[in-house]
């Protein structure tokens, strides 16, 4: 009997154990939620994010994401989202993308636009740029995933994630030494 | 490492023991419907009956409802181990094979995956955020290794626990993806296993296909200057290990009696001490800092920090999110010098803006007169000043100043360097924190490391004259970067560790014994290795130790508590 009992566990659990990155969007919302407790000086300014039950009922948007390998993925998002969510909630596989789940604390969620895309989403804050300013390949219409949120305006555009450095010997990171 | 899983007619199993001469499996009628011979019942050769000759031979083992097909299962002595391998039929219980190993004295069971694809056996030394990134990129890219994960002390996650700053929680988010990591099938975590004195890596090597080390840097540059050892000076690893639980700083009790402490070195770490030293006791009281620095902070007479670099303003080594955190620290004010930024506004309009934004920062809280009522704490930045000596209180039994040479610069730039002008000036204080870096150390003579760069010599991640070992993070590339940084180093190497075992630079074709080999051995050192579900217990206890005292966990300082915990 208590076997029994045993296998049912095991068949309960072996998705989620088997599938870890399969959390649930709820889920690795909530990790990602910033804490409560700590008096933080750069949050509460996401103006534009929309009530994810209302976003639901949107029309869905289609981006295109080419990754490091120049390999193209096309994903449907829905208004409101951040792109950070986007690839999170339909498991694109980038790696190490959105370390900090979303609290501007790194630039692995670094994504390039279109310049006429770039041009059109809201302006940069500083704290997005100070981490911005730390991102790999950084070019002129370079932004934080978990900054951007998707608009009707956004249907069919292209994001690259960009290049990762393979030499490491590069000049450029010596200079920002903890 | 025993772990619940379905298993398929392709799985294969691991059943080992202690006794490597003797296999423990025999074979079974099927169709029988009689208990197992053997439960129960000690195993002796002749309950075995070999099929066919030496290395080849069946097994079926019969549960309590279903029969188990363990078939073709390979002998490999390896160690002090018997390894066999063999696909189970569907419906195999790995809860019922540990129960049966056990009680025919096997070891444990390992569950390994399908026999058609290869089972590599990786290990890496360290589980900071580089062990777990190359871990995790490992586990991503190829569907057979199995990783194991060994780290020195009970808990995991290096720096990310240890030293990222208390009053940055969402930089320790990557723990969320580490855990993911370590929660699969084929990532094993061994914790309170010290590589070089518990196990060699001499013998990871003959365990692993792959040994790859990533753990750390755990010792700091030294100033090389007198005075150094007096009580007083502190290095900021250990400052920052006092104020985050690492168990070997629990009693550095730093002298905070003085109003002036001077902090030596201009990059994040610095500013991360200043920052603490300084923030209301408000804030610090609702993160995850250790109750016992937070008392002595609480007592803490510093009102005064200053932030010491050779160089000057365009040469700082930190980053602007932690300038502005330190500019707009309540109950704080900056001093900074006007002086200090003359001419600098035409200097910074070429370089990059990464750069050229921190230093316009820098200039603006200069110039800046402070709004209101002047703040009762104060911090600066002192550039153009190398510490030449710590100078000693009367009874000198402890630091009560510090000598600064006077510097200017030659060359601009990054790579300006600091020349001595012959002028000193003399700062009185009463605590010293030198953050001039970390710095890595040899762990094991098996390991080339060179000494004067301090790291482990290397070309892409794969060790220079070791063919099977590997490097990531700061031991390979040295102790600057952020875990961005170290992600995508941790990436590099995993890379090369996948491109050697595609191109059979790595042979992966001889099975290894990996964890299973090591255990009788720590067993006979008397280590008791910590697995992560031993973590999770550590992790659930602190947590609600923190809540209980509105912090987001409350941690264990003390190893011997963490072993307690774990092993509950």
């Amino acid at each position: 009997m208590a076997r029994c009992v045993v296998r049912l566990q095991s068949l309960l659990c072996e998705p989620v154990l088997q599938q870890p990155y399969l959390l649930g969007s709820a889920v690795t919302r909530h990790l990602r939620r910033p804490l409560p407790w700590v008096a933080s000086q750069h949050r509460d300014f996401h103006t534009t994010r929309g009530d994810f039950k209302e976003a639901a009922e949107n029309s869905k948007i289609t981006i295109h994401f080419i990754n490091q390998d120049g390999e193209r993925t096309t994903t449907t998002a829905t208004e409101g989202e951040s792109l950070l969510d986007v690839v999170v909630n339909k498991n694109l596989d980038f790696s190490g993308f959105g370390a900090c789940e979303g609290t501007l604390a790194c630039s692995t969620c670094h994504l390039i636009f279109d310049k006429n895309v770039f041009n059109k989403l809201e302006p940069l804050v500083d704290e997005e740029l100070d981490m911005l300013d730390l991102a790999y390949g950084l070019t002129d219409t370079s932004r934080l995933g978990c900054q951007v949120f998707v608009q009707k305006g956004m249907d069919g555009m292209t994001v690259q994630v960009p290049q990762k450095v393979n030499d490491i010997r590069k000049a450029a990171e010596s200079s920002w030494k903890q | 490492m025993l772990m619940r899983a379905g298993f398929t007619d392709e799985d294969r199993v691991i059943v080992h023991s202690p006794e490597s001469k003797h296999p423990l499996i025999g074979e079974y009628e099927k169709g029988a419907r009689k208990r197992a011979p053997g439960l129960g019942v000690p195993w002796t050769r002749q309950n075995f009956h070999f099929i066919q000759t030496s290395r080849v031979f069946r097994l079926v083992v019969c549960s309590f409802r279903r029969y188990l097909l363990l078939t073709e299962a390979t002998l490999c002595h390896n160690m002090s181990t018997c390894i066999l391998r063999a696909p189970v039929s569907k419906g195999f219980s790995l809860q019922f094979a540990t129960t049966f190993a056990k009680k025919t004295s096997c070891y444990g069971v390992q569950r390994l995956g399908s026999t058609a694809a290869p089972q590599p056996q990786v290990c890496i030394v360290g589980g900071g955020p580089a062990g777990f990134y190359t871990a995790q990129h490992l586990l991503r890219s190829h569907k057979g290794v199995q990783v194991d994960v060994f780290e020195k002390l009970p808990v995991p996650f290096g720096l990310v626990r240890f030293g990222v700053a208390p009053d940055h929680p969402e930089v320790k988010n990557v723990i969320n993806t580490f855990t993911q990591t370590a929660r699969q099938d084929r990532c094993g975590f061994y914790g309170n296993v010290t590589v070089g004195s518990d196990v060699t890596v001499e013998e990871l090597k003959q365990a692993y296909h792959a040994v790859i080390l990533s753990y750390g840097a755990e010792g700091s540059r030294s100033l090389g200057i007198p005075g150094e050892e007096l009580s007083g000076v502190h290095s900021a690893k250990d400052f920052v290990g006092w104020y985050n639980g690492v168990p070997g700083n629990k009693d550095l009790k730093p002298d905070l009696s003085a109003e002036t402490a001077v902090i030596l070195g201009q990059g994040n770490v610095a500013l991360d001490v200043a920052r603490i030293l300084l923030s209301p006791l408000e804030l610090l009281k609702k993160t995850d800092i250790t109750a016992g620095s937070l008392e002595a902070i609480a007592d803490s007479r510093v009102r005064r920090v200053l932030i010491v670099g050779r160089r000057g303003p365009l040469q700082v080594a930190c980053t602007i999110k932690e300038l502005r955190e330190m500019i707009n620290l309540p109950g704080t004010q900056p001093a900074l010098d006007p002086r200090d930024f003359q001419g600098l506004r035409e200097a910074v309009q070429d370089v990059p803006r990464p750069r050229k934004r921190l230093t316009e920062l820098l200039m603006k809280a200069a110039l800046e007169k402070a709004a209101g009522k002047e703040a009762e704490r104060e911090w600066s930045l002192r550039f153009l000043r190398s510490p030449t000596h710590i100078l000693p209180s009367p009874d000198r039994s402890r630091a009560a100043g510090i000598r600064l040479a006077v510097t200017r610069l030659e060359g601009s730039g990054e790579h300006a360097r600091a020349v001595l002008t012959g002028e000193v000036e003399e700062v009185e204080c009463g605590l010293i924190v030198s953050s001039i870096g970390y710095q890595s150390l040899p762990i094991d003579p098996a390991v080339p490391f060179d000494l004067r760069q301090a790291i482990i010599p290397n070309r892409m991640g794969r060790v220079q004259q070791a063919p099977g070992l590997y490097c990531s993070g700061w031991v390979k590339r040295g102790p600057a970067g952020v875990i961005a940084t170290t992600m995508n180093d941790s990436f590099d190497t995993a890379r090369s560790v996948l491109e050697d075992m595609e191109s059979g630079q790595l042979d992966t074709s001889t099975p290894r014994a990996g964890a299973c080999a090591l255990h009788t051995l720590l067993k006979q050192r008397g280590v008791t290795p910590v697995s992560f579900a031993g973590w999770e217990k550590i992790d659930a206890v602190e947590t609600a130790r923190g809540r209980e005292v509105g912090k987001p966990r409350e941690k264990l300082v003390d190893v011997r508590d963490m072993l307690k915990v774990a092993s509950l």
